[in-house]
């Protein structure tokens, strides 16, 4: 019985969190019920997952109503990993946020934080279990608003303006999406991606759906941080509450790349040349100038977490790198690091959270010495750190390693070669973190108290449950590959 | 077995020493190379620790002759460089010379070039810790210059290795020669680690950087693992030889006129590396034990010299020549030990190094490269002067510099006199070595002619050195404005000599200060960009960002539409 309604929970679960949240209003019970919730929601995305690789897709009518007419949820071999992922990394960082939050968010508003926080998750598995294209839209609003408003908790005052241009960014985006999904509509008279797939190729005016595919691809572009759309993210990053960030940098904008892939390949389908002439004139160019240029940018950044959204709008140059390149192999490294990505730059985000916790900033030139106050936290961030650049053994390496191949199947030499030294450009900024970290005397009259300071278990423990995680994960890198892999033969070969 | 391969000890030993104290710390550094070489001896000869990676077939072990002499050394000398490091302090330091050690020991026993890239990653990233840990603002320059080098090879090896394998689907490391871009791009990152000419400045660049014993442990891994790489992937690759006599050569003449002694030694092991890379070149069964033989020599002289110059640097904060001399008073163990790593390197008979470089100049001499024979020889006789007289003479002898330090510490002559003892060792029953090269070759070195001419070359060596100091050199001391510059022994060595280097070393300063300036102006752009504040990094305002999706969007539309 549950276990047909699986799709359904995995979205209700959360969503109904919320509102529980803001009618109890003590903040550590806030805290309790968006844990347990989270976990449920881990569950559910297990459960899914195991489905999935049993008996392959998942179509799901809402309310019994039958698919092209209402809502579906479609799970197959492409989103079920991502759902497992983004409930993952949700429970981890709400595990980890306790203490954070406690300290950068008033007391009186802890419930709302954990509310909105709920809704945002809902709205992001939403975004990736839904079938139906102006669903998407609508979790995509719901996650959207959600995210303002954890952003403008920040304690920083910055944060507000942060949260508004975000908003102002992601307004234009979701309208873009809305409009393309309009035109969708007009052309094809159907809104269930299934139902749009089938019907594109002999819609009567191929303009409409040739303005409908620009307006979506650029909205998602927006909402994904794709260089040159990446302006947004740094602020919003920086200012935001850290535990937000470390959310956010793990899940938000991932989430984003999986509905562009899924428009790109699933509904608007390979066949047509106009996706080539994007591949080829937009999203390579930009990919390559993202990694590049933001990786530089990274290199000069003095606040850690300016630096990490940086390096993020850098990665995710690679995810579209790998996306743009349009064969299985391209399109498997692109997936592998939305996975692995997502782990990095989480657990990075949350050593930078445990800094921040003690120390209340995160500016790399007072981190001298931190290694004596918290080697548990600077082993973290350095572990975390190689894996970003790539060291053999680590996640990072496994998606680097599979970009490079691919590209080199196809012929790319300079992408491939790109890619390699961008990687270089990562040791840069990571080494100079580690060097301040590791080795340098106090310069500063003592900003850093004295003796073992390190941030509360609570903290530590998820933050090093992730980092374990990506650890196994890089060592037997073939079990993400494959789960990739069969990801990518699933977009390629379009909805079955 | 597999979770007991050598270099998984080092690697156990550097995890176990994150979490325990100084004492443990220390035995454990002593015991990982014990342990590991048990390990090594019980392994059986051929493929073992086979994995599957990314659908790959790594295999970890690949145990044959040559990776035995090359595994053997190097725990040797991991062993002899934890006892001179008894005295640190410095988890840092600790940890990444195990991690260092054992990724060098697991690149010489890879079987397939996943995992020999993946020991040479960290090789790289273990090391640099070695440089930072001096502490400096200098130091961590430096390092960050030899990381990214060493990345740099790195990369291209990652490169090399994925074309390799779409034009011939193998990953095994096995024999290739240079027949396609996959294997040139291999070479060259094998040829940075080795320090090919021109591809050179990391080494003396970041080894005198290094703290003293850091040095120690340097110079034995990552360019011996890089001759071992040459010997498995391109024995007999011609152009190696000519690559090896350039590298004899050139570096003899900046180690004459440099006045760091760590930096001296620097030019010297560049200068070493190149006879065995002219052994790799000739690619024969007696060439390549040549190439074998010496790197075991090699690593073992080398370090002593690095351990004396080291302890004195040690006790008396500097290892610049125009500072030291006279130090046979007080340290007189030391000056021992790094006569005896001075006669090792000069190849005097009964010592180390003559057992071993005789194997690569007969070789080049029975292959008909007499040309190449020649300069070996001049090569010789150079390593001879910069790091047979030099060394010793200017820091025990010479001018007396008035310092009088304390004889170097237990521990370190412990480490110096065992380093000692084996090149004589090996120098005087060469057969112990002999019998470790993965060839069965018949080959006396003690032979009378051999023995005369050797001596000869020496002796005309030494004479002319003897000569030059007592006829119109001046002794540093006179030069005494510029005893801190580093120019200060250019005038020991004939004057063509030096004339020579010095317009070289003006050439060279020419195109770099050019270079350098148009770089700097670049950098200078990037940052103004790139920093906080920045065109690129500051926070756009929502104008900006609107005009940009505008204009992309009408892009698109544009694209799609016509």
């Amino acid at each position: 019985m549950i276990a047909t309604q699986l799709p359904a929970l995995q979205i209700i679960i959360p969503l109904f969190a919320a509102p529980i949240i803001v009618l109890v209003r003590r903040s550590e019970l806030a805290w309790i019920i968006a844990v347990v919730a989270n976990l449920m929601c881990v569950l559910v995305a297990w459960k899914l997952l195991g489905l999935v690789n049993e008996q392959g897709i998942i179509r799901y009518s809402l309310g019994g109503w039958a698919a092209p007419t209402g809502i579906e949820y479609y799970v197959d071999s492409v989103n079920a990993p991502l759902l497992l992922l983004v409930a993952a990394i949700s429970a981890i960082v709400l595990l980890y946020a306790y203490h954070s939050v406690k300290k950068s968010v008033d007391s009186n508003k802890h419930y709302l934080f954990y509310a909105a926080w709920m809704l945002c998750l809902s709205g992001l598995l939403g975004m990736l279990i839904t079938g139906d294209a102006f669903n998407v839209f609508v979790f995509l609003e719901i996650s959207s608003l959600s995210t303002y408003m954890l952003i403008a908790f920040g304690s920083d005052r910055r944060a507000l303006t942060a949260s508004f241009r975000y908003l102002v960014l992601g307004s234009i985006g979701a309208s873009f999406i809305l409009i393309g999904i309009g035109f969708l509509y007009a052309a094809t008279g159907s809104l269930n991606m299934l139902d749009l797939a089938q019907r594109i190729p002999d819609a009567s005016s191929e303009r409409a759906i040739l303005v409908a595919f620009s307006f979506i691809s650029i909205g998602l572009m927006i909402k994904s941080a794709i260089f040159p759309l990446h302006a947004w993210l740094a602020n919003a990053y920086h200012h935001a509450p850290i535990t937000v960030t470390a959310f956010l940098a793990g899940t938000a904008t991932k989430v984003s790349l999986y509905v562009f892939l899924r428009f790109l390949f699933s509904v608007f389908g390979t066949q047509y040349n106009f996706e080539y002439l994007l591949f080829n004139v937009i999203l390579l160019p930009a990919a390559v100038l993202g990694f590049l240029i933001m990786s530089v940018v990274a290199v000069f950044q003095t606040d850690l977490r300016r630096m990490l959204a940086y390096s993020s709008v850098a990665q995710i140059g690679y995810i579209v790198a790998g996306i743009s390149l349009a064969t299985q192999a391209g399109l498997t490294a692109g997936y592998v690091h939305i996975i692995n990505h997502a782990m990095i730059k989480t657990a990075l985000f949350m050593s930078v959270g445990c800094i921040i916790y003690r120390l209340g900033h995160a500016h790399r030139p007072s981190l001298d010495n931190l290694i004596q106050t918290m080697p548990l936290t600077c082993a973290a961030f350095i572990i975390s750190g190689l894996s970003l650049i790539g060291v053999p053994l680590t996640v990072g390496f496994v998606s680097k390693f599979t970009l490079i191949g691919a590209a080199m199947e196809k012929g790319w030499w300079m992408m491939a070669a790109l890619v390699l030294v961008s990687s270089v450009l990562a040791i840069i900024y990571i080494g100079r973190v580690a060097d301040v970290m590791l080795f340098r005397k106090q310069r500063l009259p003592n900003p850093i108290p004295q003796g073992r300071n390190e941030a509360p278990l609570s903290m530590l423990v998820p933050m090093y449950g992730l980092i374990f995680m990506s650890l196994y994960l890089g060592v037997y890198g073939s079990k993400t590959l494959a789960v990739a892999s069969e990801a990518a033969t699933q977009l390629l070969g379009g909805f079955r | 077995m597999t979770w007991l391969i050598p270099p998984l000890i080092f690697f156990y030993g550097a995890f176990l020493c994150l979490f325990v104290g100084r004492t443990q710390r220390t035995f454990i550094t002593l015991l990982a190379p014990v342990i590991a070489l048990v390990s090594l001896l019980m392994l059986p000869m051929g493929n073992m620790a086979q994995v599957q990676f990314l659908g790959f077939e790594l295999i970890f072990i690949r145990l044959d002759k040559l990776a035995f002499v090359f595994s053997l050394i190097f725990i040797i000398a991991a062993f002899l460089a934890a006892i001179y490091a008894w005295h640190v302090n410095d988890k840092i330091q600790q940890v990444s010379t195990l991690l260092y050690a054992g990724a060098a020991l697991g690149g010489v026993l890879a079987g397939d070039l996943i995992s020999l890239f993946l020991y040479w990653e960290i090789t790289a990233v273990a090391s640099v810790f070695l440089i930072w840990a001096r502490r400096t603002p200098a130091a961590y320059a430096t390092g960050m210059r030899y990381l990214l080098i060493q990345v740099g090879s790195g990369v291209l090896l990652l490169a090399g290795l994925l074309v390799h394998y779409n034009d011939t689907g193998s990953i095994l490391f096995e024999h290739m020669g240079l027949v396609s871009t996959g294997t040139l791009l291999i070479f060259l990152a094998f040829g940075i680690k080795c320090a090919f000419p021109l591809m050179h400045n990391w080494l003396q660049d970041a080894y005198p950087a290094a703290t003293v014993t850091g040095t120690v442990v340097l110079s034995s891994f990552t360019t011996k693992m890089a001759v071992y790489a040459l010997a498995r992937g391109y024995a007999g690759e011609e152009i190696l030889i000519y690559i090896g006599a350039v590298m004899t050569l050139f570096p003899i003449f900046f180690a004459e006129i440099e006045n760091d002694l760590r930096k001296v030694l620097a030019y010297s092991l560049n200068n070493q590396l190149g006879f065995m890379v002219v052994g790799v070149g000739i690619g024969t069964e007696l060439a390549l034990n040549g190439t074998a033989a010496h790197a075991f020599c090699h690593i073992l002289y080398k370090s002593l010299l690095f351990m004396s110059v080291g302890a004195v640097l040690y006790r008396t904060g500097t290892s610049k020549a125009s500072e030291l001399g006279g130090l046979y008073k007080t340290m007189p163990i030391t000056m021992v030990c790094c006569l005896v790593g001075a006669a090792s390197i000069s190849a005097f008979p009964l010592f180390s190094g003559f057992i071993s470089k005789s194997l690569i100049l007969d070789a080049s001499a029975k292959n008909g490269y007499y040309l190449v024979w020649f300069a070996l020889v001049v090569a010789s006789a150079g390593v001879l002067s910069h790091s047979g007289i030099k060394i010793p003479y200017f820091t025990f002898f010479a001018h007396d510099s008035g310092k009088r330090p304390a004889e170097a510490p237990m521990h370190m002559r412990i480490a110096m006199i065992i380093t000692a003892s084996l090149c004589v060792i090996i120098g005087v029953f060469p057969s112990l070595l002999y019998q470790l090269l993965p060839y069965d070759v018949a080959y006396k070195p003690y032979t009378t002619s051999h023995v005369l001419a050797q001596m000869q070359l020496l002796c005309f060596a030494l004479l002319a050195f003897v000569f030059l100091m007592i006829k119109g050199i001046h002794p540093p001391e006179v030069r005494g404005i510029n005893l801190d510059s580093d120019w200060v022994y250019r005038k020991i060595l004939p004057t063509t000599l030096s004339a020579w280097a010095a317009s070289a070393m003006s050439v060279a300063n020419t195109w770099r200060i050019g270079l350098q300036t148009q770089a700097s102006e670049w950098i200078i752009g990037i940052r103004r960009l790139s920093s906080p504040g920045g065109l690129l990094a500051k926070g756009w305002g929502v104008n900006s960002m609107v005009f940009v999706v505008t204009l992309l969007l009408l892009l698109v539309l544009f694209l799609n539409l016509f």
